[in-house]
This record gives structure tokens, C-alpha cells and sequence, in this order.
């Protein structure tokens, strides 16, 4: 039975979790949509875009580079580019998944979105990542990403400038609200200050997607950095 | 409802960049011991990444962005994350509206 199923419980503490997320993502999807049609996609191809690659910061990258016919080596490679951060992602989230099986792991990864990967972290600071609370905060983010790019190619023209009421900042409004969480006092504004300065630099300076992983470095550079420093001091 | 197929091997090399992207760190864990220096660095992942995502938004965009994201960081300090992204997405809107 549903209710007496604590798993249950889990998935609707997911579905909780993830839903300001929803908020931020369904313009940004529908926004996606709109984008590809004028990129000349069908509205069949921008839905399995969202459906098999997830990934929202290379789909746009993809649709800023697309080319007529469409180049499978410099969309592939973009995606590699600014997906990149997704293998430190992996790595810091796939030590804290003590309750999944092996195979969920795998499956998990799967869908290790950046709002999904930071909810996880956020979950996994504060109590047990279980498989359940995990498919409670996919699974409504992963359907809202696919429907939302659908619903946008499909409207395509109708669709104003979301600038306008400031939608496009939902995104990294949501990602600030995380950043502050994760914040443990000076150790954590060391990292945060490399890697915004890093980050900074390479985006006015290096042209594409670089400044993602500009930053990460440098944060864990600095971390790496301040560890070593406490080591010899102690 | 058309599909061209070089569109189609376009997102296969998209999504197949993405999943080895997803998959590698965890394989990665399986064969390198996590010993506390490399746990420190692992720790301070989520602030990095994140923060590298947002800060030219944060710092190189313009006064609305730059004013909206302090707003948004303050009022995480007290409110919910909904309620914060509102009081982040309204500040931008009334930023632009007046002209920064």
C-alpha cells in the first residue's frame, strides 16, 4: 500500500523539494522551444533533444552553434565542453549514495541535472539521499524540461521576450539561494571568491563556455590550496 | 513533425557527451581513495561549480543583474528559496523597467 510505504513518503519529500526549481525551469524551457523552431528544428527534434540530453546550458550552447545540416562533431563537442562540470558533480554526489544499489547509481547519473545534482548535495548535507526522495525530485523536473521545450516550439512565435518580467533570472536567482547554503564561513568564501574571479576572467576573455570550468578549478585549487596550508600549520 | 537524420546524430553525439560526462565521476570514485585531503577538495565542489555558473551573471552583466543577485543572497537569509527567486526575479523586472 502506497501509505504505509515510507518510500512513498521520501518521493513526496522530493516532489516538495524540487518545486520552486519547477518554477524556475518551466520558463526556461518554454524559452528553449522557442529558440530551437527559429534554429529550424521541428518541434519533434527539440522535444528529443530535451528528453535525451537533459542539460539545459549545452541545449542552448547547441542552438547559439547550430548549423544547416546540422554537425554532429561540434554539437558533441560543445556538449562535452559545457557538461564537463557534470564529472565533478558525479564524483562529490556518488560519495554521498550509500542507499543506492549499484545499478541506481548508474541510472541516477543519468538524470544529474545541475538543480538536481545541487538538491541531492543540499539532501545529502542535511540527512540520507535515498532512491526514492531522488526520483521524487527527477521526476516532475524531467517531465516539466520536456513538456515545457515542447509547449515552447510549439508557441514558438506567440511566446513575448521573458526578459521583460525578468524570468531569465529565475535561474540564477535559484542557483544564489543554493550557493548561500553551502556556505561553512571563510574556507567556503575562499573557494567561492576563486572561483567567481576565475570565472569572471575567462568570460571576458575566452570566448564559449570555458569560464565553467575556469571556476570550478579555481575554486578547488583554492580548497586544495587552504588544505594543504592547515596540514602544515598543524 | 520532420526528423533529419543529421539532426538526430547531432543530439545522439549531444546526449552520449552528456552521459559520459554523468557516468565518469562516478567511475572515477571506484578506482581513487577518497583520503581527507581529496575530501576536502570534493567538499568545496558544489560552491565552486555554482558559483562559477552564476558569476558572470552576478558581476558582468550589468546593475540589475549584479543589484538583484545581492537582493536574492540577502533574502535567502531569512525567506524560503521560492520566496527569495520571487524577491530576485522582481527586483530584475524593476530594475530593467527603470532603465539600469
Amino acid at each position: 500500500m502506497l501509505q504505509q510505504n515510507p518510500s512513498a513518503g521520501e518521493f513526496r519529500a522530493g516532489m516538495r523539494a524540487i518545486f520552486p526549481l519547477i518554477v524556475a525551469v518551466l520558463p526556461i524551457g518554454l524559452v528553449f522551444g522557442a529558440v530551437s523552431v527559429t534554429k529550424g528544428l521541428s518541434p519533434l527534434e527539440t522535444t528529443l533533444m530535451s528528453a535525451l540530453v537533459f542539460a539545459g546550458g549545452s541545449q542552448f550552447v547547441a542552438m547559439d552553434i547550430w548549423t544547416h545540416p546540422a554537425s554532429w562533431i561540434g554539437a558533441g563537442f560543445a556538449a562535452l565542453l559545457v557538461n564537463i562540470r557534470h564529472l565533478l558533480m558525479s564524483a562529490s554526489i556518488g560519495t554521498k549514495m550509500q542507499s543506492f544499489s549499484g545499478i541506481k547509481r548508474y541510472i541516477a547519473m543519468l538524470f544529474l541535472a545541475d538543480e538536481i545534482w545541487a538538491m541531492a548535495e543540499f539532501r545529502a548535507g542535511a540527512t540520507r539521499l535515498t532512491p526514492a526522495w531522488y526520483a521524487g525530485v527527477v521526476t516532475p523536473f524531467y517531465l516539466t524540461w520536456v513538456g515545457s521545450s515542447l509547449a515552447g516550439a510549439l508557441l514558438g512565435a506567440f511566446l513575448g521576450d521573458p526578459a521583460v518580467i525578468g524570468l531569465d533570472f529565475a535561474f540564477p536567482a535559484v542557483f544564489i539561494v543554493l550557493v548561500m547554503g553551502f556556505w561553512k564561513g571563510p574556507e567556503t568564501g575562499a573557494v567561492l571568491a576563486a572561483s567567481g574571479i576565475a570565472a569572471v576572467a575567462a568570460h571576458q576573455y575566452v570566448p564559449g563556455v570555458w569560464y565553467i570550468a575556469a571556476g570550478a578549478l579555481a575554486g578547488l585549487a583554492m580548497a586544495f590550496w587552504r588544505g594543504r596550508a592547515r596540514e602544515q600549520a598543524a | 513533425m520532420t526528423l533529419d537524420l543529421n539532426t538526430l546524430l547531432a543530439i545522439f553525439a549531444m546526449a552520449a557527451a552528456t552521459i559520459f560526462t554523468r557516468v565518469g565521476g562516478l567511475v572515477l570514485i571506484r578506482y581513487v581513495e577518497i583520503d581527507e585531503r581529496r575530501r576536502t577538495a570534493i567538499e568545496a565542489i558544489p560552491p565552486a561549480v555554482l558559483m562559477a555558473v552564476i558569476a558572470p551573471t552576478a558581476f558582468a552583466t550589468g546593475w540589475a543583474e549584479t543589484l538583484a543577485c545581492a537582493a536574492t543572497a540577502i533574502a535567502s537569509h531569512r525567506l524560503s528559496m521560492l520566496a527569495s527567486v520571487v524577491v530576485g526575479v522582481a527586483t530584475v523586472a524593476l530594475l530593467r523597467a527603470a532603465g539600469l
